[in-house]
């Protein structure tokens, strides 16, 4: 009976309790078994000796309900001119012509991440599901061939010379072709980096680019997801209240945060004066709160659910504008970085059923030879061809200032219905293999779902 | 060099003439000839006049069924957005006029299209400006068309045609049939080739034209051949029975054809969808794309399913016709672009009647059209199953023996 004691609660849970709709009422029968189920419970816990890491203090992602402070940053020491805009790249120059071939930079970039991808990320992927969290060596890796810098300008120590949505999609879908959950980690802080350079004012980048850019790079986190059914990401319920002196109060939940456990600095999405707008928070703010929010997938990205509890922000704190545009930038620029994590996971689904179906015989002769495996084969490969137009085309017009809108938004929609599918069609590929752990696609299965549910977390 | 999937600029006014045409000579008279199926849409002769006024200027940047032809012209620096494009491009305007309409246009036959993919230099001139239907369908075998029964016999200078082909699109107007035909069935595919027969050559009658569900602007004819004469020159291509190359030339064709069809299809359904958009808004829903389709009404959650799955059609389209425009092998980027069209293309007018409820059912607008005129291009030159086989084949590495 204790062992739900301990479990703080997370405040209204939308919908019932274990996953029943309120429409469901307990009779005689029903109270017994509950009663039962409750004293078989504890004694699991005491059988397999969990019961004094139940006691612990110790912080796990895997457990939800044990919510602790967040990890204090390294203190950003202040710098650069209030009031002072930052330094923005340039758009890309629109080009008028129809063009599938990447630049020579961005070929190497994807060349190096492909490689890495598949080397060290993919290796690691599995354990890291289980673990709800990146291992030091594959986030190590991915700092070594500076991916936060990617969308920093070079006069702030980063690697971009020009917008770099196109960029950071081909690198986006080149790790996640490795792994969905590891390439959100290691892509979370540069994301808030990325965030800093288009939106950053000269203090902001004065102030927290140094750190992405040096050898010692902070786990940070872009926070807009809320648990709400029917979340709409542009009327965040997360509330932004001026205090009158200078200060504004932060309010609310955010869920299914990545990297939040150890996340230095904060992205985080509230309502201000009516109108949603982005806010830095540093860890270790008083009234910051994070717990263990595991999900279906995308788990080694350790997802945390975020709680404010009048946590006070400087105004120079907002990010961006105030009158919501920045916002939406920054939701659509979210949506496409998801695009193209869907595109390569979609790959890596692509590539692993390809020799499975033509190994795996049945009836005398590989199932490949079937039509039925060989349509579904097919038709993964044109939707994922057409998830990967439509990413490609929304970035292009994103990384040259274009408005973009329309464009992320069917690709958005595509991904999510296509991409799902893919995942479905993976399992469904390898039969009774497809279910279990020892092959990956389940975990690309529970990747997959995530694409069209998720906001901010990463952006391009 | 930079990846850019937005239409071509080149291509923008070309695609825009191209507009204006069907919104002003096609939609005004797409009912009509809806209604009055084989009667002779007069109009497009001065169309055709007017587009081959724009060909011979330049104006046109070698859009059309010709346009598929390959440059083999030697290599120029960076990347090409050329005649495949245009092509694509302009027939997706058309289609968006009026599909049957376009497929009556003269000189946009598709045995126009096998000309300028398989003809030598010789013939392309000897048959410019002649508007050639293709005749491959029999009334056994339309997708296994290597099992074509119709004969061509070596006869001194002449080749002796007899057999029946079935759904020939403009096989009536035409000015010319480019038919399939096999030199010795015994030796297989590698025998077929085909043959430009002009019409009026003793021995090939119209037998008779189909009443259809869709296009019915369009002819659609049934050609008997017995004893029909042609000169051995009318031979497309080369004479030679060459079973390792085999079908390959003739299938050529199709490479080249697959990205037009799934632009046909393409125009076809965004006109549904322009139309739809509207009559939704009147009916008070904005499609917004910001907010997630979840949040939305479901009708306006439908159509931005629908506009993506438009979107990756359009693009998949264009990029078969930038790979042939940059000679790259196409083969599989053309049956993805034709297998996707074909089937959003249909989805997409018919879920746009069910939208449109009776306004979309009845024939006062010409919604309950595109939906029947979408049909065929998921079915005719190469149906949804046989792109999804040549698919599996390419993205599996299986051969037709093991894949069948």
């Amino acid at each position: 009976m204790s062992l739900t004691k301990s479990f703080k609660s997370t405040g209204p849970r939308p919908g019932g309790k274990h996953g029943l709709s309120s429409q469901e009422s307990r009779d005689p029968i029903g109270f017994a078994v509950a009663a039962l189920s409750r004293v078989a419970q504890s004694d699991l816990i005491d059988r397999l000796g969990l019961r004094k890491q139940a006691e612990q203090a110790v912080f796990t992602v895997t457990r939800s309900g044990f919510r602790t402070m967040t990890t204090a940053s390294r203190g950003f020491a202040k710098a650069g001119k209030r009031g002072k805009p930052g330094v923005r790249v340039p758009a890309a120059a629109p080009k008028g012509v129809f063009d599938l071939t990447p630049t020579e930079d961005e070929q190497m970039l994807v060349d190096v991440v492909t490689e890495l991808a598949e080397e060290v990320v993919r290796p690691a992927a599995a354990e890291a599901d289980e673990a709800c969290a990146a291992p030091e060596t594959v986030l190590k890796a991915t700092l070594e061939i500076g991916l936060p810098g990617l969308g920093v300008p070079e006069a702030l120590g980063g690697i971009s010379e020009e917008r770099s949505a196109m960029a950071g999609t081909l690198v986006a879908e080149a790790l996640a072709r490795g792994d969905m959950g590891l390439a959100v980690s290691a892509l979370a802080p540069g994301s808030v980096a990325t965030a800093l350079a288009l939106w950053g004012t000269d203090e902001q980048q004065q102030t927290y680019l140094p750190a992405f850019t040096g050898a010692d790079v902070p786990a940070a986190a872009l926070a807009l997801n809320e648990p709400t059914v029917l979340f709409d990401v542009l009327s965040p319920s997360t509330t932004a209240t001026r205090s009158g002196d200078g200060h504004v109060v932060l309010q609310g939940v955010k869920s299914l945060v990545a990297r939040g456990s150890d996340a230095e600095l904060f992205v985080v999405g509230a309502e201000l004066d009516g109108k949603p707008v982005l806010f830095l928070v540093e860890g270790g703010a008083p009234g910051l709160e994070v717990e263990g929010d595991p999900g279906m997938g995308v788990r080694a990205a350790g997802l945390t659910r975020l709680t404010l509890n009048d946590v006070r922000v400087p105004e120079s704190a907002v990010l961006g504008a105030v009158d919501g545009t920045t916002y939406a930038e920054c939701v659509r620029l979210s949506r496409l970085a998801w695009c193209a994590l869907a595109v390569g996971t979609g790959q890596a689904v692509l590539d692993y059923v390809t020799p499975y179906v033509k190994e795996r015989e049945a009836f005398g002769e590989p199932i490949a030879h079937r039509q039925s495996v060989a349509f579904m084969v097919a038709n993964i490969a044109i939707e994922l061809q057409s998830m990967r137009l439509l990413t490609y085309k929304a970035a292009a017009r994103a990384a040259a200032g274009k408005d973009f809108a329309r464009e992320v938004a069917l690709a958005r929609k595509l991904c999510a219905d296509k991409g799902m599918q893919i995942g479905l069609d993976g399992v469904q590929l390898l039969g009774g293999h497809g279910f279990v752990k020892e092959h990956p696609v389940e975990r690309w299965y529970r990747d997959l779902r995530a694409i069209g549910i998720m906001e901010g977390t990463v952006l391009v | 060099m930079a990846i850019n999937l937005d239409d071509p600029k080149k291509f923008r006014p070309l695609a825009g003439q191209a507009h204006q045409v069907a919104m002003n000579m096609l939609r005004p008279i797409s009912r009509k000839y809806d209604r009055a199926e084989h009667e002779y849409p007069k109009e497009l002769d001065m169309l055709a006049a007017m587009i081959d006024g724009l060909s011979e200027s330049g104006a046109s940047e070698g859009a059309g069924a010709a346009g598929v032809r390959r440059d083999d012209k030697g290599d120029d620096a960076g990347v090409r957005n050329g005649t495949n494009l245009a092509s694509v491009m302009s027939i997706q305007e058309m289609c968006w006029g009026d599909v049957g309409l376009l497929l009556s246009m003269p000189r946009q036959g598709l045995g126009n299209s096998a000309i300028a993919s398989v003809a030598n230099d010789e013939q392309l001139a000897r048959f410019e400006g002649v508007w050639a239907g293709m005749a491959i369908t029999e009334p056994g075998t339309g997708s296994d068309s290597a099992n074509i029964k119709t004969t061509a016999t070596l006869d001194g200078d002449e080749y002796v045609l007899n057999g029946e082909k079935i759904y020939v699109t403009s096989g009536d107007r035409c000015d010319a049939v480019v038919v399939w035909a096999t030199l010795d069935r015994s030796l297989g595919r590698a025998a077929i080739k085909s043959f430009v027969v002009p019409k009026g050559t003793p021995g090939m009658r119209v037998d008779r034209l189909e009443h259809k569900l869709g296009i019915k602007a369009s002819d659609t004819a049934t050609i008997i051949f017995e004893d029909c004469r042609v000169p051995k020159e009318n031979l497309l291509g080369s004479p030679e029975v060459d079973v390792k190359q085999g079908f390959a030339g003739a299938m050529a064709t199709f490479d080249n054809t697959r990205p037009l069809v799934a632009a046909m299809a393409v125009g076809c359904a965004k006109a549904a969808l322009d139309l739809t958009r509207e009559l939704l808004e009147g009916a008070g829903v904005v499609i917004d794309y910001d907010r997630p389709a979840i949040s939305q009404s479901a009708a306006a959650a439908k159509f931005l399913q629908m506009e993506a799955d438009w979107e990756a059609a359009h693009l998949l389209m264009l990029q078969a016709a930038w790979m042939a425009d940059n000679r790259k092998p196409n083969s599989l980027e053309a049956s993805m672009a034709k297998a996707k069209a074909g089937r959003v293309g249909s989805d997409i007018t018919l879920s746009c009647v069910e939208l449109a409820g009776s306004v979309g059912y009845s024939e006062t607008e010409l919604l309950e059209k595109w939906a029947r005129d979408s049909k065929i291009l998921d079915i005719f030159e190469g149906t949804q199953q046989i792109q999804q086989l040549i698919v599996a084949r390419r993205v599996l590495g299986l051969s037709s023996t093991e894949l069948k």
